[in-house]
């Protein structure tokens, strides 16, 4: 929107303005793009199903996750993790009545915060996949294909971005598919990150730490192409041989959006082609989502019990994470130079979800000089690809909308995000560039350009 | 004193009474039902929810079989809005015999009750929580029925073709002029005012009490066993299809989901006192072993509430008085003409919800006979108010309403999904109804917070509506609270622990709920006489008492 001010330089007055405006769009029913039918037959997901149905009897109805879900919080168009999660599913069998269910985020802090065990979103999500069976949006169906924006985006990189950034094509994008026009977009890159691994050149000599493996994930693989590269650098100059294997999607896009059946493919193939790159390799990710699709959405919400994924979840780290664990063996170096800066930092709802606490912040105060502030926000809005649907972007601004005062407040020029599309959101909901923690590492050891 | 006169008095508001008021009031009669309690109150209430394809019967007692069978059909019709057509399946788990395997479906056969064997992997396809181990599984017709929703379907159909229904209306005497019965005598528990009763007959559908009421008509050593069961409603449904186990009729045999429960039942032990029915622990255990066979797991889910019900069987001397499990399940019709020189009352007892509807027609057309009259049973015919044939009862209703009156309209009982409005309109409709009244029509306090939130949130919409006093609601909340305890203590372990300590906390440390001002009004006490026992107002463990 043309009209629209640059949001670092808005006054108090006027972010409480722009607050109350959305409340009163995001406070009225808004329709979803034309449903197509897709037939898509559901496959047996029984094992998970009925350790998520189980868990309901845990619900003792305190009402703790409903203080713990960031969309309840700003709209009333969603019922709350407690109505749709343990309450609902009690009333599920047969046709699915209660299509409201999509306007959870799928950001999983209700199952954090719960005190006795339910597993809310993962509830949440199961009773999404049988309703999009029946109704699936050819949107929902088009934003699971990562790898396939990547693949179309990247050798016309400047006409794909310019096409994302004119306002006409997003207004037919919007009209057409359902997604909103002013929803974040990954910046497509003229190199992919594969082919930049393939011309680069190894550091000389061995490797003292021996191989890991990096899972770059289609976002890191044609959009945060930099964040890739800084990461096998890190790496590399900590003395570990990086393994980049063929590589496909995890299929987070498709569980989140219900399609289960193209997910559970997705993400076995993945896990294969991972684990092809050799036995008991730590795997290395820096898309923290990606990480914890393979770490345990795949399991726990989509039952998926192939070997190869239970091989792959259990060597699977975060960056940070691995660092952290060399940090603790006492083997990484503090050779890192000092940057006098204070960043905020936010954890993304689903690298919380992953019960490993926030080891970027202990990792990124290592840097002498640095301060990190940790944003408070349970989730960004986005969610993987909640808030680019048009009728879901204002309750995602909603949701975002502390955070990027926090992120705007504490430091204009710089905030730190561990997952592709929360930076996305950030950066374009508050015009402060975001990084991963890995760039800020790749930096302080002296690695930048 | 009021006073009344009509053709017919109906004793007793089960569905044994429902569907006779109902029936005689469709072949023309004027008619009138008292009970002493609400409709549904008594053994109709406190059943697991079978509505009965036949199955069960197909070896022990044909005869029943095929009369489910046939009922089934018609109640599933005429009931639409109680019936659930979930399907049910037999199933052979390793424990049990497979020779009756054969004798079952020879039966199935032979009585006219639909069957279809189906593999083991699709039963399991079917229900993946079912025993992954059993050998053989048939796929029959149950379905699962809602006891109060189809005995006030019946009472209302009755209500538009003329009858009157009196609840809360105990009868203290049967008046006769020589050896017929010309009135009945009442009393009205709730203004304790008397009720006088002309009539030309009455039908005795009093259940596990309706020996008291013979008494009271001169009729003596009707010998009716209260015979009874303990259920247990698990939090959630484990199955979707009825799953019986195909044995001969056993304790624990059958699990049903049922609105948005499954219960497990049940027991057969012989009461001495169907006002005072026990949930013995050792029962309970019995119970959850059962359901381990069934749903390997079951131990782990989690119990919701227990309950005991009383079956109205009439002593059959083939069998020892104290095996009730293997006393005739099929109806018997008790004619006082013959049997004790008294004309103008018959008595009803025995039978099964299932077939209700025919038991009342039997009984009516006995009446027709008596009163040498003919006049035809149309009770098949038409549905009950409320109620489209083919629209059946589905467990996914009360989400698809709140669906879309979630934004407008409070949800009071998260748990059953029970609105602001439903309330306010029931409390409207009965200012005088009890909790327990409530619960009934609209399962208030019956999800997993047993009245942990709903009844406090009930008590305050009450006093803001001008329902009752600050005094009264807190009395209603305290006699709710005491009865949902009933059903809570003797499955107080696992999960529900967790509740019912939050659901205390609440009420102790928050409300100090024991010391609130309260006012109490007792039930205007029944005349102790011969009958008085059958009168007894206090229909433990349900109401003893309601404030006003």
């Amino acid at each position: 929107m043309s009209t629209k001010k640059d949001p670092k330089s808005l006054t108090e007055s006027e972010r409480r303005q722009r607050d109350a405006d959305r409340r009163k769009k995001v406070a009225v029913s808004q329709h979803g793009p034309k449903v197509l039918t897709l037939s898509l037959k559901e496959p047996d997901v029984f094992a998970a199903q009925q350790l998520n149905r189980a868990s309901l009897d845990h619900c003792v109805k305190c009402t703790i996750c409903e203080t713990a879900c960031p969309v309840l919080a700003v709209t009333p168009l969603f019922s709350g993790p407690k109505y749709v999660g343990p309450q609902a599913e009690r009333f599920r069998h047969g046709e699915s009545v209660d299509h409201s269910l999509d306007y959870c985020s799928s950001c999983g802090l209700c199952t954090l915060a719960c005190p006795q065990g339910v597993n809310i979103a993962e509830l949440n999500s199961m009773a999404r996949a049988v309703m999009k069976a029946d109704h699936m949006p050819i949107r929902d169906f088009l934003i699971g294909e990562t790898v396939l924006m990547g693949k179309v985006m990247t050798p016309i990189a400047p006409i794909a971005n310019a096409a994302l950034a004119n306002k006409p094509i997003r207004i037919a994008m919007e009209k057409i598919i359902g997604v909103h026009r002013d929803a974040p977009m990954p910046t497509a890159q003229s190199q992919s990150f594969v082919s930049w691994a393939k011309h680069h050149k190894r550091p000389a000599g061995p490797a003292p730490r021996g191989p890991v493996v990096f899972f770059h994930g289609c976002a890191g693989g044609y959009f945060e192409v930099q964040t890739s590269i800084h990461t096998v650098e890190v790496l590399e100059y900590l003395g570990f041989e990086v393994i980049v294997p063929t590589q496909g999607c995890c299929g987070l896009a498709q569980q989140s959006n219900g399609l289960f059946t193209q997910a559970r493919k997705t993400v076995t193939k993945l896990c294969r082609q991972l684990r092809a790159a050799g036995q008991d390799l730590t795997i290395v990710s820096s898309s923290g989502s990606c990480a914890g699709m393979l770490k345990h959405e795949a399991h726990e919400i989509m039952g998926v019990d192939d070997p190869a994924l239970i091989d792959v979840s259990t060597r699977t780290r975060e960056t940070s994470e691995f660092l952290m664990e060399l940090e603790d063996a006492g083997t990484l170096p503090h050779s890192f130079q000092r940057i006098d800066m204070t960043v905020p930092y936010h954890a993304p709802c689903q690298l919380k979800d992953q019960g490993m606490g926030m080891p970027a912040i202990r990792l990124l105060e290592l840097i002498p000089g640095l301060k990190v502030v940790e944003s408070g926000e349970g989730c960004c809005g986005i969610a993987g690809t909640y808030g680019l649907k048009k009728e879901k972007y204002d309750v995602a601004q909603a949701v975002g909308q502390v955070l990027f005062d926090m992120v705007i407040d504490t430091n204009p020029e710089l905030a730190v995000c561990d997952t592709e599309t929360c930076r996305w959101q950030i950066s374009k909901s508050t015009g402060v560039p975001t990084v991963h923690p890995v760039s800020l590492i790749h930096r302080a050891y002296g690695l930048g350009d | 004193m009021r006073t009344y006169d009509c053709d017919v008095v109906v004793v007793g508001g089960g569905s044994t009474g429902a569907g006779v008021v109902r029936d005689v009031a469709m072949r023309g009669y004027s008619t009138i039902l008292v009970d002493r309690a609400d409709l549904g109150q008594g053994t109709t209430g406190r059943y697991h929810g079978l509505l009965h394809s036949g199955g069960r019967y197909v070896v022990s007692d044909p005869h029943s079989a095929t009369e489910c069978a046939e009922e089934n059909t018609i109640v599933t019709r005429i009931h639409a809005d109680a019936v659930e057509t979930t399907g049910g399946l037999f199933v052979s788990v390793p424990e049990d015999d497979l020779a009756f395997s054969d004798d079952f479906l020879a039966g199935c056969q032979k009585t006219g009750v639909r069957v279809t064997e189906i593999s083991v992997a699709d039963a399991l396809k079917r229900e993946p929580r079912v025993n992954p181990k059993i050998q053989r599984a048939f796929l029959v017709e149950d379905g699962t029925v809602d006891g109060w929703q189809m005995v006030w379907g019946a009472a209302r159909s009755a209500q538009e073709h003329g009858a009157k229904i009196l609840t809360y209306t105990a009868v203290v005497g049967i008046e006769k002029q020589g050896d017929a019965v010309t009135a009945v005598r009442c009393i009205d528990r709730r203004s304790g005012e008397d009720v006088t009763i002309s009539c030309r007959f009455v039908i005795n559908a009093a259940g596990a009490w309706s020996h008291h009421i013979a008494e009271l008509a001169g009729c003596h050593d009707v010998e009716v066993v209260p015979g009874r069961g303990i259920m247990i409603a698990m939090n959630h449904r484990l199955v979707n299809t009825v799953i019986n186990r195909c044995t001969y009729p056993a304790d624990g045999d059958i699990l049903v989901p049922v609105h948005t429960v499954a219960i497990i039942g049940t027991t057969d032990v012989r009461a001495d006192d169907p006002d005072e029915l026990p949930i013995p622990h050792n029962e309970v255990q019995q119970m959850l072993d059962c359901g381990e066979v069934l749903i390997p797991g079951f131990r782990q889910a989690r119990a919701l509430h227990a309950w005991s019900g009383a079956r109205p069987l009439v002593k059959d001397a083939r069998v020892s008085a104290q095996d009730t499990r293997h006393m005739s399940r099929g109806m018997s019709i008790l004619d006082h003409q013959a049997r004790d020189g008294v004309s103008g009352i018959l008595t009803i007892a025995g039978g099964k919800l299932t077939t209700y509807r025919l038991m009342a027609k039997n009984i009516v057309d006995r009446m027709c006979e008596q009163l040498g009259e003919e006049r035809d049973c149309r009770t098949a015919d038409e549905a009950v108010p409320n109620s489209t044939p083919g629209k059946n009862y589905v467990v996914t209703h009360r989400l698809h309403d709140r669906e879309a009156d979630r934004r407008d309209d409070q949800i009071i009982c998260e748990c059953e999904l029970m609105s602001r409005s439903m309330l306010v309109k029931a409390m409207h409709a009965d200012p005088m109804a009890s909790m327990d009244d409530l619960r009934r029509h609209l399962r208030l306090g019956m999800g997993p917070c047993q009245g942990g939130f709903c009844s406090l949130r009930a008590t305050g919409i009450g006093c803001a509506e001008g329902i009752f006093d600050a005094d009264t609601g807190n009395a209603r909340l305290k006699e709710f609270l005491s009865h949902r305890w009933i059903g809570l203590w003797p499955i107080l372990y696992g999960d529900q622990v967790r509740e019912t300590a939050l659901d205390e906390w609440i009420f102790q440390g928050l409300l100090d709920i024991d010391h609130l001002p309260e006012e109490k009004v007792v039930f205007e006490p029944v005349p102790l006489n011969a009958g008085a026992q059958a009168a007894q107002a206090d229909a433990k463990p349900e109401t003893t008492e309601v404030s006003r």
